[in-house]
């Protein structure tokens, strides 16, 4: 929708009617600035080379593929191959994002970096690389989420990040991009506002895709490699989508290849407490939460939603900008799994292939357990194991405790 | 059910109302002073009550709050105001009614709707638009909706004589500043410093300077906001513009001691004192 104003940016804003640049005036320049920088970085080879450098050397790319012979072989189907970012450094995809990102920040010149985090991951890997590269780092994060992620904290603090608690609206991920965004539009002279997910204003979600498209790109080579052939099905996860996006992104001419992406159900839809923005008919529409015009679960008034899932990094009332455009292309498909589902797959995988899988990708897990049994043995599930589980331990015995009793 | 409509017999249409504001606050020799509320803070009878004192106490134009649950470019007295009113049971629909209620009881201010995007998306820009205007509102105002995305709404707002107020910051750079100005309804709304709304013990350094760079380029009224606190500020910006805006600050003054309308008006009556001295 550029109008006669004189437009501040180069690439298209939009994915179909979706994404665009809902923000106060103070920071367009500030993602102009951003825009330019990326495009800027994105031509020149030597931050190339040392973007792969450090995915190589750093973070530990490639990550494998696991063919998943024992889950494959119980369930009776489709052959389920997990693509393994949770042996990335830092345990989960995030990384991929946070290096890209702040390789660009310095490039920028900006000297301080600032966070959102729900679960606490991407403010892990966020305040990894800020070490790394001798950035000023500060996370903020919501009380609540503080509370239950409390060793994810504790490595933040470690790593030389500052943890500021967010106690306004309900003291979650939402109100932690609230305040992320506050300290930006503040500080955004030397502050480069280092977004996990591929969602906010553009040129976010267009950058943040093409920093995770490394996920597809080795696992699209990979499956050839080891199968022969392309996958029938990529599954993964879907929060804000960046773990998806990056995994979807090197598949979308691949027509043969179905792309599904499985959003946070709680405990169910009737009860109102999910994060399943494509799946709630009265609750999910379009609409605008941080900067970007996309699927938003919100009440009649237009007030953003109260969200829940077992797993903080699903745990949100928007999902990424592409993502609803894919789906209203019909080129991606998006479904769901609830807690239970999701605790379930993340048992099963840790007993049959010894993979403590993160609540997040239990969720693509679930989706790929349902599938399997519906299709052959000449078909092939492509997972993204997005993160690893250390940091849930707590939240899965509680959940399983809870259902002994 | 719609909306019930404004009784107070306003003349012309939202746009020419707010410049006629700003005309004779400037044919009188000083800035124009418009603060801000927040509808249905602490609750609706209450708001009522202030912005109806506020009006009486000089208040040349007013910006009334449409609460939103993620007011991300509002610092923490406005999003505590935003919050208690939603609390409250505050909606779009009712902030509208609210507004009605103000035109009924005679108050004839030029009103300013300021709100996020999404409550209007969800009601629906159109009808949004038609209902604000059939309320009596004269303007909107939409921190996260820059003129890029704004087509629909101005031109909703163009049907129904309404002034979308744009605005610029510090930040912008000249040309853009110029393209923003040429497109803004009624006056422009200038972010005083890189931040959000909230009180601040001093004015930004360079706000003159921003003030004398974008005078240059628009011929639409000036107004400035966040952070003006106190009387002394308030006189200080209006040597330099056509209007100032006072929100949190005003918020914390109607919540200090058990009399919101009183205090509020007080606090107006210094600021327009603090105008008046100025010259």
């Amino acid at each position: 929708m550029i109008t006669s104003t004189q437009s501040l940016t180069q690439l298209s804003t939009k994915f179909g009617p979706y994404g665009g640049q809902f923000i106060p005036e103070v920071l367009m320049p500030a993602v102009a600035e951003l825009e330019q920088a990326y495009l800027e970085a994105q031509a020149d080879a030597s931050f190339q080379a040392e973007f792969a450098r450090l995915l190589r050397e750093y973070v530990g790319r490639p990550t494998p593929l696991t063919f998943a012979a024992h889950l494959s072989d119980e369930l009776g189907g489709a052959r389920i191959y997990l693509k393994r970012e949770d042996l990335a450094h830092t345990g989960a995809h995030k990384i991929n994002n946070a290096l890209g990102q702040a390789l660009l920040a310095k490039r920028m010149g900006k000297r301080r970096v600032v966070a959102e985090t729900g679960a606490g991951q991407h403010g892990v890997a966020t305040a990894t690389v800020a070490a790394l590269l001798g950035l000023e780092c500060v996370v903020y994060m919501g009380s609540v989420d503080m509370a239950r992620q409390q060793p994810n904290v504790q490595r933040m603090h470690l790593l030389g990040a500052e943890v500021r608690p967010v106690e306004s609206g309900s003291r979650t991920l939402k109100d932690a991009v609230n305040e992320a965004i506050r300290d930006w539009v503040t500080n955004v002279s030397h502050t480069h506002y280092l977004l996990g997910s591929a969602l906010g204003p553009h040129p976010y979600p267009t950058m943040v895709r093409d920093f995770q498209a490394v996920i597809g790109l080795e696992a699209r080579a990979q499956i050839l490699e080891q199968a022969g052939r392309l996958p029938d099905a990529c599954i993964a996860c879907v929060g804000g989508g960046s773990n998806a996006i990056g995994l979807f992104h090197a598949f979308r001419d691949d027509p043969g290849v179905r792309l599904i992406g499985v959003e946070a159900g709680g405990e169910g839809l009737e009860s109102g407490r999910h994060a399943s923005r494509f799946s709630d008919p009265k609750r999910g529409r379009p609409g605008v939460l941080h900067g970007t015009y996309t699927w938003v679960l919100q009440d009649e008034d237009g007030q953003v939603a109260e969200t829940h899932s077992i797993s903080a990094g699903l745990d949100y009332a928007a999902v990424g900008p592409e993502h609803a455009f894919l789906r209203d292309q019909g080129r991606a498909e998006y479904t769901t799994a609830d807690d239970r589902s999701a605790l379930r797959a993340f048992q099963y995988l840790a007993r049959s292939e010894g993979i403590l899988a993160a609540l997040e990708s239990s969720h693509a897990v679930a989706e790929a357990i349902r599938l399997a049994p519906q299709l052959s043995a000449d078909d092939i599930l492509l997972v993204n194991l997005s993160g690893r589980g250390d940091k849930d331990l707590e939240t899965i015995l509680k959940a399983l405790g809870k259902e002994e009793m | 059910m719609t909306i019930s409509e404004a009784s107070t017999v306003l003349t012309g249409s939202g746009i020419q109302r707010i410049s006629r504001a700003f005309q004779q606050a400037r044919e009188a020799g000083y800035a124009a002073l418009m603060p801000y509320f927040t509808l249905g803070y602490p609750d609706a009878p209450t708001s009522l009550e202030v912005i109806e004192a506020m009006a009486e106490a000089g208040a040349d134009l007013i910006e009334l709050g449409v609460p939103f649950s993620d007011p991300l470019a509002d610092g923490p007295t406005i999003q505590h105001s935003t919050h208690m009113a939603l609390e409250k049971g505050m909606s779009v629909r009712a902030c509208l009614e609210l507004t009605a209620e103000l035109r009924r009881r005679g108050v004839r201010q030029p009103f300013l709707l300021m709100g996020y995007v999404n409550p209007i998306l969800a009601y629906g820009v159109e009808r949004y638009v038609a209902d604000a205007a059939r309320s009596g509102a004269d303007g909107l105002i939409v921190p996260d909706l820059p003129p890029e995305e704004a087509e629909t709404l101005e031109a909703a707002c163009r049907d129904h004589g309404l002034a979308l107020v744009y605005l610029v910051s510090p930040t912008s750079p000249p040309e853009r500043v110029a393209l923003v100005a040429g497109r803004t309804g009624g006056f422009l709304y200038l972010v005083s410093l890189t931040g959000v709304t909230g009180a601040r013990s001093e004015l930004p350094p360079g706000l003159a300077d921003f003030i004398a760079r974008v005078r240059q380029v628009a011929c639409t009224p000036l107004a400035v906001g966040f952070g003006i606190s106190t009387p002394e500020q308030a006189r200080l910006v209006g040597q330099l513009a056509d209007g100032v805006i006072v929100g949190s600050a005003l918020i914390e003054a109607a919540g200090r001691d058990g009399h919101p309308a009183q205090a509020a008006a007080d606090f107006i009556r210094a600021l327009k004192q603090a105008l008046h001295s100025g010259g």
